[in-house]
């Protein structure tokens, strides 16, 4: 029996439930999405808990994990409410002071909130943090202020009021006009407008039709969708139905994949909530709309993100793409109208409906509308996941909200898009991020993974990686991206490694040609990309590598070698002990020598050598000085004068 | 069922209404070399040296004729500088696995491909499909299949239903460009089929 | 393997074909690998061919066919975590353990596999031993990492 029967039903609903919380109380939310739980989020929720319990407090002070707040180099990230105080890094022998300082006291611990690495100065309200000043997150804000688990929360931010009006105050047309109007285009990666693709189911002669939600994230370094569906299920969920309604579908999908299992936990629970509280199910809210839910998790195939490779696992098949010359909208799942969306779009859609098409295409470009999320990791200093207005410029997101480049290293490329996506450089860091500015400069925006790479990145190495992962998830139908790729690899691979040739460029150009006119779905198109883009800005790594045998990053395991640098080193023994070969030969006062021929370049003595001496450093394309003779090793230390 | 009409190498062609544009080309006399595509079999877009060149609107694009459907006035190309070269790639990448293949040497005559561009590899399948489509959608029995995916995909025959069945059967032998299916037919007899079926179990 | 436990799982899922992945999953879960009387029986009960059943329990990387170790191992190698550095740590992971990725030790001790994207990225680079994340591996660490798992 639904617990809801209508809109008036749901609002009286929602205001005893708002009714019945105290602004002023005090509340304590962690982070429980996944990155924080590795930190050890679970262990201080119930720190936290435990504490609040043993002085007395559990009546007076509410506790809960809740959904992804984006700040995760930070984490575990904790902020209290209502003064919004956000304390970063905390750990379980935190928790009695926060308790004493802060709940107690209402005064801030000083120690544990963001302080910038420049100028010092301390920000405690999550507003105030440069990290999140620049950022729109009218999406990802509302993670931490619900528990995931709880749709009682989502109903006490309003969760739902969109699907309550779409149903009962708008017709399916509407809705699909309203999501036309505000020019929202895809954002798991292909970037078409959702509205022409509603439409086109919409208008689909055929009684029975389809929503999926593309929840399969692939793209390695993206994690924005899981953040949403840990942390925001039901505002995902929301989304679908009011799809459903518009093009009259009666059935749904959450496509998620099983290495995300919180988030298939959630989604799940979400949908099992929704359908007491009467979302889903028969003449939801009095409508006359029914509509149901089902998860299906992916098994490990990143193929399976491609839409029609989507609708072949969702039938229970091998995710290998279909050719169509017909589009999924029109004749998908089953061979019927099925609108698929990714995880961020379906999000997007309960904004729309409750706030309208014009105050969605008040943020962005022309081309590109509303905000994007963006996980920016890599080689910066503030990883996590950022949500910005389309048109913020590369610079703005790497350098204000991320904080550059940590370790006094200098920016090289960044890398978007994915496997599809392409590197771009420090030259174009001033483009304003959006669909055409990222196509037009060899990339694309992809799901919203943003790999910041530094000088100490190899470029070819970047496109070999990449070339690598697409080979090894190739379905393996089509010949231009099964064999074509397979070759790019072998030749890719032989750069890398020293052993490039005259015309290597050019047969990996040919490929790439190969593999965008003639394979079989966007995995293959789109594979060449991070080769061709590299070698559009960054081709003298490529002739380094092939005419010198040189890897100008140094990174290159084959075409390196370490080398202790006499006049700095200390003799201080840490590599000689550390060296995985025993390739290091030393002593107390003994300079400490490199044997090449033992040596691995693991790398292990450059990351263990104190920064203070720095004495391991990296040759490439040319040979290690000759070693010291063993009799001017010795080390005479200056005697210490009084 | 009524005719639609179309060019294709500028030749006017009336071709039935759900004809691909492979069948279509075929029942006008102009060529378009297939490797994946059989009469019998769903068309499978694998090989896609069947790609041509079509023109509809005043937009041009690439697509493989054994999947699409024949339109009104579509103008189809089939030979062209490009086509030619992606045909030549196909070939000169599929020879990197087959060394003794009638099919492709004759197709690599036309279209000036290099056996040996490519690196040899150890494995004479080309993935074609067409053992294992033909085996599931003509015959029923579902003795062979493909296992794995990308490059580590192989075909392999099921031991249980390939002892029964196979040994009386043999329609996709013939199929097979390589005659690899013909090789791991045998060594899967010998290695895997259970004991005291078909005959050819060893002896102990 | 318990046959009226297989049975159960692919019931669950309703015995429609379309529940394929549905049912494998659930008992690769359950016992860790995919026997392949469970696939036969799969294949029975849901009336599907055997071949397809093969394809499936190969083309996806989540199945194995194969029993695994007690503590599987996974180095995740996303571009998040291969940018820093995450190749070494796999090469002193697979020097310690003796094996490499899709491989499982001779005492079934460890399982390798390598990922794409944990989602943790923050944390690069990231070793998942049994569904623990270790963030910030460095090569130095890794014997004192490992050692911990028996």
């Amino acid at each position: 029996m639904a617990l809801l029967h209508s809109p008036e039903e749901l609002e009286r609903f929602r205001r005893d439930l708002c009714d019945k919380k105290d602004p002023d109380m005090p509340r304590i939310s962690v982070c429980a999405g996944a990155g924080c739980l590795a930190y050890g989020a679970a262990e201080l929720i119930e720190s936290f808990k435990a504490e609040v319990e043993k002085q007395g407090l559990a009546a007076k002070v509410d506790t809960k994990g809740t959904g992804c707040p984006g700040f995760c180099e930070r984490g575990p990230v904790v902020v209290i409410y209502p003064e919004e105080i956000c304390y970063l890094g905390v750990g379980p022998k935190d928790v009695p002071e926060i308790i004493e300082q802060t709940i107690k006291g209402k005064k801030v611990v000083e120690r544990l909130v963001y302080t910038d690495p420049n100028t010092g100065e301390k920000a405690s309200r999550e507003s105030e943090i440069p990290f999140y000043k620049l950022q729109t997150r009218t999406i990802l804000s509302n993670n931490i202020k619900i528990d995931s688990k709880s749709i009682d929360d989502y109903l006490s931010i309003g969760g739902y009021s969109a699907l309550a009006k779409a149903l009962s105050w708008m017709t399916a047309e509407e809705v699909v006009d309203e999501v036309k109007k505000s020019n929202i285009r895809g954002r798991g990666g292909g970037g078409f407008p959702a509205g022409r693709k509603w439409e086109g189911s919409r208008d689909a002669p055929e009684k029975i039709k389809y929503v999926i939600v593309n929840a399969d994230e692939g793209d390695p370094g993206a994690f924005m969708d899981r953040a949403l569906l840990e942390g925001n299920p039901h505002s995902v969920l929301e989304g679908l139905i009011i799809g459903g309604y518009a093009i009259g579908a009666r059935e749904g999908y959450v496509y998620v994949r099983q290495e995300y299992p919180l988030a298939v936990k959630n989604i799940k629970l979400a949908i099992k909530q929704a359908e007491e509280y009467g979302f889903l199910g028969e003449n939801i809210l009095g409508s006359g709309f029914d509509f149901t839910v089902k998860v299906h998790q992916g098994a490990g195939a990143f193929v399976c993100g491609e839409s029609t490779a989507l609708m072949t696992a969702l039938e229970g098949r091998a995710g290998e793409p279909r050719p169509k010359y017909v589009r999924s909208n029109v004749k998908g799942l089953w061979n019927r109208p099925t609108v698929l969306n990714n995880v961020e779009t379906w999000a997007n859609v309960p904004f729309i409906i409750n706030n309208g098409a014009d105050w969605f295409t008040q943020f962005g470009t022309e081309g590109s509308k509303g905000t994007k999320i963006f996980s920016l990791v890599g080689k910066i200093t503030n990883t996590g996941l950022v949500e910005v207005p389309m048109g913020i410029t590369l610079r703005e997101i790497i350098y204000e909200i991320g904080g550059g480049i940590p370790g006094g290293k200098k920016f090289k490329a960044v890398q978007t898009g994915g496997p599809s996506g392409g590197c771009i450089p420090e030259e174009l860091l001033d483009l304003q991020v959006d669909f055409d500015a990222l196509t037009e400069a060899g990339s694309m925006m992809g799901s919203g993974g943003m790999i910041v790479m530094d000088e100490d990145t190899c470029m070819v190495d970047v496109a070999r990686y990449f070339i690598r992962f697409l080979t090894d998830e190739s379905c393996g139908k089509c010949v231009p991206c099964r064999e074509g790729l397979r070759q790019m690899d072998k030749i890719l691979t032989n750069i890398t490694e020293g052993r490039g040739k005259e015309g290597d460029i050019e047969t990996l150009e040919e490929l790439s040609e190969l593999a965008i006119d003639a394979s079989l779905c966007a995995l293959g198109k789109s594979a060449p990309n991070p080769f061709l883009s590299t070698l559009r800005y960054f081709r003298d790594e490529y002739e380094a590598h092939i005419k010198d045998k040189r890897c100008p990053a140094l990174s290159c395991k084959p075409l390196i070698s370490h080398y202790i640098d006499p006049s700095k080193c200390v003799a201080c023994m840490i590599c000689l002990r550390k060296c995985p070969s025993q390739g290091i030969t030393g002593g107390k006062n003994l300079i400490h020598v490199i044997d090449q021929d033992k040596c691995n370049n693991c790398g292990t003595c450059l990351e263990v050598c104190p920064p203070k001496f720095g004495a391991v450093r990296k040759f490439s394309g040319e040979p290690v000085p000759a070693a010291l003779p063993e009799d001017q090793r010795k080390i005479v230390r200056k005697s210490k004068s009084k | 069922m009524s005719k639609v009409q179309l060019t294709i190498d500028g030749k006017e062609i009336q071709a039935e209404e759900a004809m691909t544009l492979l069948e279509a080309a075929q029942s006008a006399g102009i060529s378009i070399p297939t490797l994946c595509h059989h009469e019998k079999l769903i068309p499978y877009g694998g090989c896609r040296l069947c790609m041509v060149e079509i023109e509809v609107r005043g937009w041009s694009r690439l697509v493989v004729s054994c999947v699409y459907t024949v339109e009104k006035d579509l103008i189809v190309t089939t030979r062209s500088e490009k086509l030619d070269r992606i045909r030549k790639n196909l070939l000169e990448l599929l020879f990197a696995h087959a060394p003794v293949s009638p099919q492709l040497e004759e197709m690599a005559r036309e279209y000036g491909a290099d056996k040996n561009r490519f690196e040899q590899d150890a494995s004479f399948c080309i993935h074609c499909g067409l053992c294992v489509r033909y085996c599931a959608e003509v015959v029923g029995k579902h003795a062979v299949g493909f296992i794995d995916r990308g490059i580590r995909k192989e075909i392999s025959f099921v031991p249980e239903i390939a002892a029964q069945e196979c040994n009386d059967c043999k329609e996709c032998f013939p199929l097979c460009p390589t005659s690899y299916l013909q090789a791991a037919f045998v060594l899967t007899e010998a290695l895997v089929f259970p004991r005291g079926s078909s005959g050819s179990a060893p002896q102990k | 393997m318990d046959i009226e436990r297989i049975d159960q799982i692919v019931d669950e899922h309703g015995r429609e074909a379309d529940s394929l992945i549905q049912v494998l999953l659930d008992i690769q879960s359950e016992y860790h690998w995919l026997p392949k009387a469970a696939l036969q029986r799969v294949s029975e009960r849901l009336r599907v061919p055997m071949t397809r059943v093969q394809h499936i329990a190969t083309f996806y990387k989540a199945f194995s066919v194969v029993p695994k170790g007690r503590h599987e191992v996974h180095v995740c190698l996303g571009t998040a975590c291969h940018v820093r550095g995450a190749p070494r740590i796999l090469d002193s992971v697979e020097d310690l353990t003796g094996i490499h990725p899709g491989e499982t030790d001779l005492e079934l001790k460890f399982s390798l596999e390598t990922v794409n994207c944990l989602g943790c990225c923050a944390l690069g680079p990231v070793v998942e031993i049994d569904g623990k994340a270790h963030g910030k591996v460095t090569t130095a660490e890794t014997p004192k990492i490992l050692e911990q798992y028996k």
